[in-house]
C-alpha cells in the first residue's frame, strides 16, 4: 500500500476525472448540472488535497516506480499547488457559459492538473515528455472550448500548433541525450554533462527552446497574449499560473539535476533572457487596450522575474523561484478571476469595462486592487515578498544588476497595473449610473475570490513558513 | 510581559480599515465615528510612548522583537529612539485631525478612510521598525495607497497626473534603496535584516562611499530632495485636505527618516564623504524652493513649495552630522509636519467655501474664518523661525550647525528666511485682510467644530513646543547622540 501514496494525488484525480464522466449522463437539468458537476470537482479536489497533505507528504527524496517518479517536497508542493489552482478555477468554470455545462470542460482541467502533477515528479525523461503531453493536450482543447467563438477557436488551434512545434523540438532534445548517453533517468544522466562542448550546447538548447515556450520566455512568448485573449477566462488564468509553474519546475529540476555545470556556463545566457522577457513583456503590457491582453504580457514579464531566481542558481534561489511561482499563481489567479467576472457582465476585457467597478461592487474593486497591487509587488500582499526574495538571491549571487534591472521593471510595472485600479476607481461609466447596475457575483466565484486573496495576504505577511516550505522544495533539487 | 505598545500602535489603524471594509458603504456615520476612534486610540498610545520615553537612558526603547522569518534572519522588531518618538507622536496627531478635517467626504468614506489608515499603520510600522525589511515592507505599505488617496479624492484637474508622478517616484526611490539595502545584508555576511546588529557591520569605506547616495538618494526622494522634489507640489496640491497634511506633514519626514537611519546611520562614512554633496542639494532647497513659493498664484502651491524649502532645513541638518544640526533637524520634521498640516488644513477649509485657492482672487476671509485665519498667521510665523514658535526652536541649531561646518551655506541659507517671511505675510495679506471680493460676501460658511479643535490643537502644539523647548528637545538630543557616536566611532 505504500507504494502507491507518492501517486496517491495523481490517483484520486484519475478516479475524480471518471466519476466526473460517469455522473453527467444522469443529470437532466441545465441548471443542476451547472451547479452540481462544478461543485463535485471543487469538493473532490479538495478532498484530495487534504487527503494528501495528511497521508503522502514525502519524507526525504526517494526515486519510485522504477525511476520514473521522484517523490520529494519540490514535487509535492507544486502538485498540492496545482491541485489548490484547479479547484479553484473550478469554481471560476461554474460562472462561465458552455464550460460549466459539460462534464468535458471538468475533465479536461482534471486531466491537465494530472499531467502537471506528473511533470513536478518526473524523473525520466520519457515519463516527462508524457508528463507535458498530458498537460498540454487537454488544454489546447480547452482554450478552444468556445467552439461558437471565432477567438476561442483560433486560441485553441494557435496554441495547439506553437505547442506541438516545440513539443517536438523538446523531444528532440531527449532524443539527443538518450542518443549520447544511453539513460533516460535524470539523476542517472547527471555525470554526463560535465563539461561545455557541442553536443551539451545544442542539447540545452533544444531542451531550453521546448521548455521556454511552456512559460513564456522571450523569444517563444509570443502565442500567450493570442492564446489568453482568446480562451476561456478561466482557463487563460489556470494556463498562465498553474501551467506556468508547471514548466517552471521541469526547468528547475532539469537544470539543477541533469545540467548543473553547464547551467552556470550558461547563466549569463539566461540572465539576457530574463532581462528581455521581464522588459519585452512589460513594455508591450503598456500599450495594452484590453485587461486581458495587459495581463498576458504581464505574465510574460513575471516568468523573467522568476528567471532571476533560477540565474542565481543558489538554494536561496531556488527557494526565492518557488516562493515567486506559488505568490504569482495565487495573484494571477484573482487577476483573472476578476477579468472573468466582469467580463461576463460587460461583456468586454477592456480598460473601459472597468470604469466606474467600485461603485458598482465595492467589494469585487477591492479584490482587483488585492490582486494589481500584489502583481505589482507592493506589500502587504505576497507580490512583494517575493520579488525582494527574488532580488536578494540574485545579489546574493553575485548578480546585482539583474536584481536592479528587476527593479526597474517593477516600477514599469505599477505604472500599467495602477492604470487598471484608475478605472476601477477613478472613472466613471459613461451614464454615470453605476448604481443603478450594480455587478453581482455568483457566490461560487466570491468564495473563490475570497479564499484567493486571503491566501495572497497570508503568504505576503506570514511569509516566514511559506517561505520554509519553498525552502525544502528547493532543497530538494540539490 | 510588557504591553506591547508599539505592535498596537502600528497595526491599530491597519485593523481599523480592515474593520471599515466590513461595514456598508451606506454606513457613513459609523464609518466616520470609528474612523475617529481609532485615531483617537492611536495618538493617546502615542502620547503615553512619548511621556514615558526614558530620556536620560536614551538609546531604543519599548522593544518588542518576534521572530519572523529566522531562517533569513528577518524579524518583526520594534523600537524607538529619541528621533523616532517625536515622529510617532506626530503621526498620532495628524491622523486625529486629518480623520477630523474629512468629516465632510462624502464619496465612498468607507474607502477613504481605510486606505489613509493603512498608509498610517505603514507611517507608524517605518517609525518603529529596527528591522531593514520591515523597515520596507512598511515603509511600501506607506506609499501606495496615496496613489489612491490622490487619485479618487483629490482635486480633479491634476490628480491623475499628480497622482501617477507622485507614485512612480516614490516607488522609484524606495526600489533603488532596496537594492542597496540588499547589497548591504550580502556584504554584511552577518544573515541579519536587524539593523542595530547592521550598525556594526563595519562595512569597508569603499562599500560606504559606493552604496550611500544610492540608499539616502532613494529615501530622500520621500523626503523631497533636489533635484528629485518635483512630485511634492503636485502631489500636494492634488491631494485632497488630510492626505496633503498627512503628506507634507508625515510622508516626507518618513523619507527624512529613513534617509537617516538607514542611509546615515548605517553608511556613516559614507554619509561624511557624501554630506558637502547633500549639503549643495539642500541648500538648493532651501533657497530655491522659497523663491518659487514666493513666485505661486495658486495659496495650496505656495505652501508646496514652503514645504520643500523646510524639508531642505531638515537634509541640511542631517548634511552638518553635527550635534546642533541633528538636533535641529530632528525638532524641525515634527515642526515642520504641525506646521504644514495646519496650512493644509487651512486652505483646504478656505477653498471648500470659496471654491478657488488663486491668492488675486481672495481677501477677507479673517472675518467670516477668525480661527483659520489665525491658524495661517501662526504657521506663517513658525514657518519662518520666530522666537516663541517651534519653527525658531528647530531652525536656530540648524543654522548654529551649518555656520559651524560652512558659513558661507549658513549665508546663502539664511537668504531664504527673508524671502520666505515675505511670501507667507504677503498671502496671509491677501487672503484674509482687504476687501473681500463681493461674489463670497455671505457665502463663506463658518468651520464645523471638529475642524476647530484639529486647528486648536495644531496651534497649540507650535507654541507649546516654541515656550517650552524642553517639552521636545531633550528626546531628539538623546536620539542625536546615538548618532553622534556611530558617526564618530566608525
Amino acid at each position: 500500500m505504500s507504494t502507491i501514496l507518492p501517486i496517491l494525488p495523481e490517483v484520486m484525480l484519475l478516479g475524480l476525472g471518471i466519476l466526473v464522466l460517469l455522473i453527467d449522463p444522469f443529470i437532466k437539468k441545465d441548471t443542476d448540472r451547472r451547479n452540481f458537476l462544478g461543485l463535485f470537482t471543487t469538493s473532490g479536489l479538495l478532498l484530495t488535497l487534504v487527503v494528501s497533505i495528511l497521508l503522502a507528504r514525502p519524507a526525504g527524496p526517494v526515486l519510485v516506480f522504477g525511476g520514473m517518479l521522484r517523490f520529494d517536497w519540490l514535487g509535492f508542493l507544486f502538485k498540492m499547488f496545482f491541485i489548490f489552482a484547479g479547484a479553484v478555477t473550478a469554481l471560476f468554470f461554474m460562472d462561465t457559459e458552455k464550460l460549466n455545462q459539460r462534464a468535458e470542460g471538468f475533465l479536461l482541467l482534471l486531466a491537465a492538473s494530472l499531467g502537471m502533477c506528473l511533470m513536478a515528479s518526473s524523473a525520466d525523461l520519457i515519463m516527462l515528455y508524457l508528463a507535458i503531453e498530458t498537460t498540454s493536450i487537454p488544454l489546447y482543447v480547452l482554450a478552444g472550448f468556445l467552439t461558437g467563438d471565432r477567438k476561442s477557436t483560433e486560441a485553441g488551434f494557435k496554441y495547439m500548433l506553437f505547442g506541438a512545434l516545440t513539443s517536438t523540438v523538446l523531444l528532440y532534445g531527449f532524443s539527443l541525450i538518450f542518443g549520447f548517453t544511453g539513460k533516460t533517468n535524470l539523476y542517472e544522466l547527471s555525470s554526463h554533462f560535465t563539461h561545455f562542448d557541442l553536443v551539451a550546447t545544442s542539447i540545452t538548447f533544444l531542451v531550453l527552446t521546448g521548455l521556454a515556450f511552456k512559460v513564456s520566455l522571450f523569444p517563444f512568448h509570443f502565442w500567450a497574449p493570442d492564446v489568453y485573449e482568446g480562451a476561456p477566462t478561466p482557463v487563460a488564468g489556470f494556463l498562465s499560473t498553474a501551467s506556468k509553474a508547471a514548466g517552471f519546475t521541469v526547468i528547475l529540476r532539469l537544470l539543477t539535476v541533469v545540467f548543473p555545470v553547464i547551467s552556470l556556463d550558461w547563466s549569463l545566457i539566461l540572465a539576457v533572457l530574463a532581462t528581455l522577457t521581464m522588459t519585452i513583456g512589460n513594455l508591450i503590457a503598456i500599450t495594452q487596450k484590453s485587461v486581458k491582453r495587459m495581463l498576458a504580457y504581464s505574465s510574460i514579464a513575471h516568468a523573467g522575474y522568476a528567471m532571476i531566481g533560477v540565474v542565481a542558481f543558489s538554494q536561496l534561489g531556488m527557494a526565492s523561484v518557488v516562493f515567486y511561482l506559488i505568490a504569482y499563481a495565487l495573484t494571477n489567479l484573482l487577476a483573472f478571476g476578476i477579468i472573468g467576472i466582469v467580463g461576463r457582465a460587460t461583456g468586454s476585457d477592456d480598460f473601459s469595462a472597468y470604469n466606474g467597478l467600485s461603485r458598482r461592487n465595492s467589494n469585487l474593486a477591492l479584490g482587483a486592487l488585492v490582486a494589481f497591487l500584489s502583481l505589482a509587488g507592493m506589500p502587504p500582499f505576497a507580490g512583494f515578498v517575493a520579488k525582494v526574495f527574488v532580488f536578494l538571491a540574485a545579489v546574493n549571487s553575485g548578480w546585482t544588476w539583474l536584481a536592479v534591472v528587476g527593479v526597474l521593471n517593477s516600477i514599469v510595472g505599477l505604472y500599467y497595473y495602477l492604470n487598471v485600479l484608475k478605472s476601477v476607481y477613478l472613472f466613471r461609466m459613461e451614464n454615470q449610473e453605476e448604481e443603478k447596475n450594480p455587478l453581482a457575483v455568483r457566490r461560487p466565484v466570491a468564495v473563490a475570490l475570497v479564499v484567493l486573496v486571503v491566501g495572497i495576504l497570508l503568504v505576503g505577511i506570514l511569509f516566514g513558513p511559506w517561505f520554509g516550505l519553498a525552502s525544502r522544495a528547493g532543497l530538494a533539487l540539490f | 510581559m510588557q504591553f506591547p505598545l508599539l505592535s498596537v500602535i502600528v497595526f491599530t489603524p491597519i485593523s481599523a480599515a480592515m474593520l471599515l471594509l466590513l461595514y456598508k458603504p451606506e454606513q457613513k456615520k459609523a464609518i466616520r465615528i470609528t474612523a475617529l476612534t481609532a485615531a483617537l486610540f492611536a495618538l493617546a498610545l502615542s502620547i503615553v510612548v512619548y511621556s514615558t520615553y526614558n530620556k536620560a537612558a536614551a538609546g531604543y526603547q519599548f522593544i518588542e522583537r518576534y521572530s519572523w522569518m529566522p531562517a533569513m534572519g528577518i524579524s518583526l522588531y520594534f523600537g524607538v529612539d529619541g528621533l523616532s518618538v517625536p515622529l510617532v507622536l506626530l503621526t498620532g496627531i495628524v491622523m486625529v485631525t486629518g480623520v477630523m478635517i474629512s468629516w465632510g467626504i462624502e464619496d465612498r468614506p468607507r474607502e477613504f478612510f481605510a486606505f489613509l489608515f493603512i498608509l498610517a499603520s505603514g507611517v507608524f510600522g517605518v517609525f518603529c521598525s529596527l528591522d531593514l525589511f520591515m523597515l520596507f515592507f512598511f515603509y511600501e505599505i506607506a506609499v501606495f495607497p496615496m496613489y489612491l488617496l490622490i487619485a479618487i479624492w483629490g482635486w480633479i484637474k491634476t490628480r491623475e497626473y499628480a497622482a501617477m508622478k507622485l507614485t512612480l517616484y516614490l516607488f522609484i526611490g524606495s526600489v533603488i534603496s532596496l537594492v542597496g539595502a540588499l547589497v548591504m545584508y550580502k556584504t554584511s555576511g552577518m544573515n541579519t535584516f536587524n539593523m542595530l546588529d547592521l550598525e556594526h557591520a563595519a562595512f569597508s569605506t569603499g562599500f560606504q562611499k559606493t552604496w550611500f547616495p544610492f540608499v539616502f538618494l532613494g529615501f530622500a526622494v520621500l523626503g523631497g530632495i533636489f533635484p528629485f522634489h518635483n512630485w511634492s507640489p503636485d502631489g500636494h496640491v492634488a491631494a485632497p485636505t488630510a492626505v496633503s497634511m498627512f503628506h507634507a506633514g508625515v510622508l516626507m519626514k518618513l523619507g527624512a527618516f529613513a534617509a537617516l537611519r538607514v542611509g546615515i546611520m548605517l553608511l556613516p562614512e559614507g554619509a561624511k564623504f557624501w554630506a558637502p554633496v547633500i549639503m549643495v542639494l539642500a541648500l538648493v532647497n532651501i533657497v530655491y524652493g522659497a523663491f518659487i513659493a514666493s513666485v505661486q498664484t495658486d495659496f495650496k502651491y505656495v505652501i508646496g513649495f514652503s514645504s520643500v524649502s523646510h524639508m531642505g532645513l531638515v537634509m541640511m541638518g542631517f548634511a552638518t552630522l553635527t550635534p546642533e544640526g541633528l538636533t535641529g533637524a530632528g525638532v524641525q520634521m515634527f515642526s515642520h509636519g504641525v506646521m504644514t498640516a495646519l496650512f493644509f488644513a487651512a486652505v483646504g477649509m478656505v477653498y471648500d467655501r470659496a471654491h478657488t485657492r488663486d491668492i488675486p482672487r481672495l481677501g477677507g476671509m479673517i472675518k467670516p474664518l477668525p480661527l483659520v485665519g489665525i491658524g495661517v498667521i501662526i504657521g506663517s510665523l513658525v514657518s519662518m523661525g520666530m522666537p516663541g514658535f517651534s519653527g525658531f526652536i528647530a531652525e536656530f541649531p540648524i543654522f548654529m550647525g551649518i555656520w559651524k561646518t560652512q558659513w558661507v551655506v549658513a549665508v546663502i541659507a539664511a537668504i531664504s528666511i527673508v524671502v520666505t517671511a515675505s511670501y507667507v505675510l504677503l498671502v496671509v495679506r491677501k487672503v484674509f485682510f482687504g476687501r473681500m471680493p463681493d461674489e463670497f460676501e455671505g457665502h463663506i460658511a463658518p468651520v464645523r467644530t471638529l475642524d476647530k479643535i484639529a486647528l486648536v490643537l495644531l496651534m497649540a502644539i507650535m507654541i507649546g513646543i516654541g515656550v517650552f523647548p524642553s517639552l521636545m528637545v531633550p528626546w531628539v538630543q538623546a536620539g542625536v547622540q546615538h548618532v553622534l557616536a556611530l558617526l564618530g566611532g566608525a
